[in-house]
C-alpha cells in the first residue's frame, strides 16, 4: 500500500515537474512571443495582391510589385495606415483557376481586408467572382479589358488601368490625324484569349465608325514564341497596316520577327506595355501604340517618382510599377478617409468620386457606374535610334489624349457602349 | 496562288523545323548514353541564350554566339560528373524528378542574375531583312540558322558514324557490357555527349535569342517542343529525330494556314497519332514492352 502511494506519488511528481516545465515555457511565450505575433495581427492593415510573376506576363507582374513595395515602404514610413502598418500578401496569380484559390484562401484565412492587383484579364474576372461572393471590394489595377468593366462589372469591383476602347481611341485619334483610317485595310493579329478578343471588338468597333476596311485577323496563343507563319499570311494579305492586339510576350516576339523578316506594311498597335517595348530593343519597335503612363511624361509628380524608383532598382518604373504605385497610395487614402477598412464603406466611398493625384497633369477619378477610373491616356511612337538618351528612352509621348480643356470621359465607353449599370 | 502560300508555309516550317532540331538532337543524345530523360535540358538553352547576350555586349554577336555553347558544354561536364551519372541505368523517375528540379532552379538563378524582364538582344544589322527567292519569302537571318543547323548535323552524323569516338559511343548505347567486356571505359565518352548534347541546346538559345524574347522560362517553351519531336522520332535514332523536327515544323506552319488558331495543338496531334499507330516513334528502336 505505502508502495503503491510512493509510486503514485512518483508519477504526479514526475507529472507536476513536465507541468510546470510547460507552463513556465507558455507564460514566458505569452508574455514575450504570442503577444507580439496577435498584436501585429490585431492592429496591422492587411491586403492581398495577386499578380503574374510567371508566364507570358510575368515581366510586367514584377514591376508591379516593385511598385507595390515602394508605395508600401512610403507609406508606412510615414505612420502606416488608421495608425497601423500596413502588410499586403503579393503572390503569383499564375492563372485563372489558382487565382480564384488563392483569392478565396486570402479572403477566408489569411485574413485580408480586401483584394488588389492582377494584370491578366482572364485571372481579374476570376478573381472578381470570389471578390464578389464574399462582398469584399477588388481592385483590378492592370487588366484593360472592356468587359471588365462593361458586361462582367460588379459592385466590388473597381478597374484603373485605361480600357481597350481607350486605347484603341487614343491611337485611333493619332491614326485620323494622320489620315491613316479611311479606306486603308487593316489585318489584325489578336491575343487568343478573353484581352485579345475585347480589344478585337473594340478595334473593330472603331474601324467600323471611321470607314477602314478590316480584311483579316489572325488567332495566337498566348504561349507562342514563333510567329513566322503568321507573318507569311501577313504578307500574303497584303494590308495597308498591320494592327497587333497582342499582349506580354507576344508584342515582344512579333516585334522583333517583324523587323527580323522586313515586312514593308507600317504597324500600329493597340496595346503596349513598356517592358514589352524595352524586351524589344531599339530597332525593332516602329509604328504608333497606346500608354496610361511612360517614365518620360513631364510632370513634377512623375519626375520625383521616376527618381526615387530609379535611384532604388537601377532602372526606370515601367507603368504596371507606376499605377500600383498610386493605386496603394489610393487606397491608403480611402481607408484614412473612411477610417476603415470595411469593403462596404470602401466602395462607397469611390463612388462619390473623390479626385485622386495620380502623377499626371489632370487628376483621375472612378465613375460610379462602371467604376472605371477617368484619366488621361498617350499615345507614343517609336523614337528614331540617335536620338534616344539610354536604352530605356525607346518612345517619343504624344499629347495626352483627350487634350486639354476636352472631358476626359470622351474616350471612354459611353453609356449607350457599355452594358455596365451599377 | 493558294498553293504557293500553302507551299511557302511547308518551306518555312522546314527551316522552324532545322531550329527544333538543334535542341531535339541534344535531348536526344543526352538520353542515348544512360536513359535519362533530361529535362533540364531546356535550361541550357536558356543560359546559352544569357550567355550569349552578356558576351555579345562585350565582344561582339558572333563571338557571343561561337563562344556560349562551349561554355554551357563545360557546364555539361560538370552537370554529367555530379549530376547525371549517378542515375544512368536508375529507375526512369529519379532522373526525371532530379532534372526537373535542376530546371526550376536554374530558372530562378537566370531571374536573380539577369531579372525577370527580358532581355533584348539585337540582331545584326546586316543579317536583318528579308531574302526573296522566286515567290518566297525568307528571313535572311533564318536562312543562315538552316545553314548552321545543316553544318551542325552533318558534323554530329560523322562524328557518330565515321570516326573511332563514334564507333564506340554507338557500341556503348547498344551493348555497354560488351564495350566494358573489351577494356574500354565508357564514361569519358558519355561525359562527352553530354558535353555535345547540352552545348547543342545552348547554340539553338544562343542563335533564336535575337528572333525571341529571351526570359528566365525560355527554357520550359522549348523543351515541351523538344520532347515531342523525341517521342516522335523515336528514342534512339538519328534520322528519326531529323525527320521529326522537320515534320513537327512543317505541321505547325499547314495549320496555321488553314486553321490558325490550333497552330500550337497540331504538334500534339500530331504526337498523339504517331504514339496510337507507331509507339516507337518514325524510326526509332523497337519496344518490345509497347508493341
Amino acid at each position: 500500500m505505502r508502495q503503491e502511494r510512493a509510486t503514485v506519488g512518483e508519477t504526479a511528481g514526475t507529472g507536476r515537474r513536465a507541468a510546470l516545465a510547460g507552463g513556465a515555457a507558455l507564460l514566458a511565450g505569452a508574455t514575450i512571443g504570442f503577444p507580439a505575433i496577435l498584436r501585429a495581427q490585431s492592429e496591422a492593415v492587411r491586403l492581398g495582391h495577386l499578380t503574374p510573376r510567371t508566364g507570358f506576363l510575368g515581366a510586367l507582374g514584377d514591376y508591379a510589385v516593385l511598385g507595390l513595395e515602394m508605395a508600401k515602404e512610403e507609406i508606412n514610413a510615414a505612420g502606416g495606415v488608421l495608425g497601423r502598418r500596413l502588410e499586403i500578401l503579393s503572390e503569383d496569380s499564375i492563372n485563372p483557376d489558382t487565382a480564384a484559390t488563392k483569392a478565396t484562401r486570402m479572403l477566408e484565412r489569411d485574413g485580408v481586408a480586401f483584394l488588389v492587383g492582377e494584370i491578366s484579364s482572364a485571372s481579374a474576372l476570376a478573381i472578381a467572382q470570389v471578390a464578389a461572393r464574399a462582398r469584399r471590394l477588388f481592385v483590378a489595377v492592370g487588366p484593360r479589358s472592356d468587359v471588365l468593366r462593361g458586361k462582367n462589372c460588379n459592385r466590388y469591383m473597381f478597374c484603373t488601368d485605361i480600357p481597350n476602347t481607350v486605347m484603341v481611341n487614343a491611337v485611333g485619334r493619332a491614326l485620323l490625324r494622320d489620315g491613316m483610317v479611311k479606306g486603308k485595310k487593316f489585318f489584325t493579329v489578336t491575343s487568343d484569349y478573353v484581352f485579345g478578343h475585347d480589344l478585337l471588338r473594340a478595334a473593330k468597333a472603331f474601324f467600323a465608325a471611321h470607314g477602314a476596311l478590316h480584311i483579316g485577323d489572325e488567332l495566337v496563343a498566348t504561349d507562342v514564341t514563333d510567329f513566322s507563319p503568321y507573318l507569311l499570311k501577313v504578307r500574303q494579305a497584303r494590308p495597308d497596316i498591320v494592327c497587333l492586339n497582342l499582349a506580354g510576350n507576344q508584342v515582344t516576339n512579333f516585334v522583333k520577327q517583324y523587323a527580323e523578316f522586313g515586312l514593308p506594311f507600317p504597324t500600329v498597335g493597340f496595346n503596349l506595355n513598356t517592358a514589352d517595348a524595352w524586351a524589344a530593343g531599339p530597332g525593332n519597335l516602329a509604328g504608333t501604340w497606346p500608354t496610361v503612363w511612360y517614365h518620360t511624361l513631364a510632370t513634377p509628380g512623375s519626375q520625383a517618382f521616376v527618381a526615387a524608383f530609379t535611384a532604388k532598382h537601377g532602372k526606370p518604373p515601367e507603368n504596371h510599377a507606376w499605377i500600383t504605385y498610386v493605386v496603394i497610395k489610393m487606397l491608403a487614402r480611402a481607408m484614412e478617409e473612411t477610417k476603415s477598412t470595411d469593403s462596404e464603406q470602401l466602395v462607397a466611398y469611390f463612388e462619390k468620386g473623390p479626385s485622386f493625384d495620380i502623377l499626371k497633369k489632370r487628376p483621375a477619378r472612378f465613375r460610379a457606374w462602371d467604376h472605371q477610373l477617368i484619366q488621361e491616356a498617350y499615345p507614343f511612337s517609336v523614337k528614331p535610334a540617335e536620338r534616344m538618351k539610354d536604352r530605356w528612352d525607346l518612345m517619343e509621348l504624344g499629347p495626352a489624349v483627350p487634350a486639354e480643356g476636352e472631358d476626359l470621359e470622351v474616350i471612354y465607353p459611353s453609356r449607350e457602349q457599355n452594358s455596365c449599370a451599377l | 496562288m493558294e498553293l504557293v502560300f500553302l507551299l511557302e508555309q511547308v518551306v518555312n516550317g522546314l527551316v522552324l523545323g532545322g531550329y527544333y532540331l538543334l535542341v531535339a538532337l541534344g535531348l536526344a543524345l543526352v538520353f542515348s548514353v544512360g536513359g535519362v530523360v533530361n529535362l533540364a535540358h531546356g535550361a541550357f538553352y536558356a543560359i546559352g541564350a544569357y550567355l550569349a547576350y552578356t558576351i555579345a555586349e562585350r565582344a561582339g554577336f558572333a563571338t557571343g554566339v561561337l563562344l556560349s555553347p562551349v561554355l554551357v558544354a563545360l557546364l555539361g561536364v560538370l552537370f554529367e560528373r555530379t549530376i547525371l551519372r549517378r542515375f544512368y541505368d536508375a529507375d526512369p523517375i529519379q532522373g526525371l524528378l532530379v532534372t526537373f528540379g535542376l530546371a526550376m532552379i536554374v530558372e530562378q538563378l537566370l531571374r536573380r542574375i539577369w531579372g525577370a524582364a527580358p532581355i533584348p538582344v539585337a540582331m545584326p544589322q546586316a543579317l536583318k531583312g528579308a531574302v526573296l527567292l522566286g515567290d518566297f519569302l525568307f528571313s535572311r537571318y533564318r536562312l543562315l540558322l538552316l545553314a548552321i543547323v545543316a553544318l551542325v548535323l552533318a558534323a554530329v552524323w560523322l562524328l557518330l558514324n565515321r570516326t573511332a569516338f563514334g564507333r564506340v559511343v554507338r557500341a556503348g548505347i547498344d551493348r555497354p557490357d560488351m564495350v566494358a567486356a573489351l577494356g574500354i571505359r565508357l564514361a569519358p565518352y558519355r561525359l562527352a555527349v553530354v558535353a555535345l548534347g547540352v552545348g547543342l541546346a545552348a547554340l539553338a538559345g544562343a542563335l533564336f535569342a535575337p528572333i525571341a524574347v529571351v526570359h528566365p522560362a525560355m527554357g520550359e517553351e522549348i523543351l515541351t517542343t523538344a520532347f515531342v519531336v523525341v517521342v516522335i522520332g523515336g528514342l534512339g535514332s538519328f534520322w528519326g529525330v531529323v525527320l521529326a523536327a522537320l515534320l513537327v515544323g512543317v505541321t505547325r506552319g499547314v495549320t496555321i494556314h488553314f486553321v490558325p488558331a490550333a497552330g500550337e495543338a497540331a504538334m500534339y496531334v500530331l504526337m498523339f497519332l504517331v504514339l496510337l499507330l507507331r509507339p516507337r516513334g518514325l524510326s526509332g528502336e523497337r519496344i518490345g514492352r509497347f508493341e
